[in-house]
């Protein structure tokens, strides 16, 4: 068997971004994109951790850089789902196409 | 490292991204969005497992704590209380085509792009990050950042707070 290096977590990386990407694009419930860019996030963090292992010299870098990234998604994953519960409460659903109030 | 540990990784690094990508797949599929929530944890497991394989286990501890627990339990949170977009799902038709072309597109080109990239790899290389260092690195070296953190954090949790506050009950007399 070969042996795991950077290329595999790399294109797993890849794999989960295209992945959150369609679903950031094609849902149609706002909670469903929610959870896709969460997947978009997770992809990212497992290329910085990934590169921090692997390539030289990256030392403790690649795991702090993914931390900053975790506490970004948790302020950016709360402060959504307020504004969901808002547009909830305002329109009775929480679908994405309904939203056009800023729609020219 | 003996053959035996080699195999050993290799075996739970295709069984963990196996298991991460299904249910990836589960999340932006499933019509049901509950069941695609409880999926979302378990991708959010897998990656934890995968930081494993990366000898990052802190940031495997962390993964469980803040996306397996709180983002998990808050995205959950959000579809009861959102109760009527259970029956709605993905979007149907002319939206569908376009977004798997795009995702496809995005996933070659990054997967090719990381293939054909020069990454310095090998020399100098950390095998094992204990936690130690992260929390060193943490704490010196970008101390700035994680101070301004909890600032964001901050400013987010009254954000959120403002955000779904009941409109017309400021005086809140019940």
């Amino acid at each position: 068997m070969i042996e795991i290096g950077l290329s595999h977590y790399m294109v797993l990386s890849a794999v989960l971004f295209s992945i959150g990407l369609y679903g950031v694009l094609s849902r149609r419930n706002a909670v469903g994109v929610l959870m896709s860019v969460e997947l978009l996030l997770n992809s990212v963090n497992i290329a910085l951790i990934a590169i921090g292992r692997y390539v030289g010299g990256a030392g403790a870098t690649g795991q702090v850089f993914a931390l900053f990234v975790i506490t970004v998604a948790a302020a950016e994953a709360s402060v959504a789902l307020a504004l969901l519960i808002a547009i909830y409460r305002d329109r009775g659903a929480v679908d994405v196409e309904s939203a056009t109030a800023l729609q020219g | 490292m003996p053959p035996s540990a080699d195999f050993g990784l290799t075996l739970s690094f295709y069984g963990l991204a196996t298991l991460t990508v299904v249910s990836a797949l589960m999340v932006v599929s499933l019509r049901n969005i509950f069941h695609a929530g409880l999926f979302l944890v378990l991708a959010f497991i897998g990656v934890a497992g995968i930081y494993l394989t990366l000898n990052a286990a802190f940031m495997a501890a962390v993964q469980v704590l803040v996306y397996g627990g709180a983002i998990a339990v808050m995205m959950l949170f959000a579809i009861f209380l959102t109760r009527n977009a259970m029956t709605q799902g993905n979007l149907s038709g002319r939206f569908q085509a376009p977004a798997m072309l795009a995702a496809l597109l995005i996933g070659v080109l990054f997967s090719y792009a990381f293939l054909m990239a020069n990454w310095a790899s090998g020399k100098g290389a950390a095998e094992y990050l204990p936690p130690e260092q992260v929390a060193d690195a943490l704490f010196n070296q970008f101390v700035f950042p994680f101070e301004l953190a909890s600032i964001m954090l901050l400013i987010a949790m009254i954000g959120a707070i403002v955000l779904a506050r009941t409109p017309g009950r400021e005086t809140e007399d019940a």
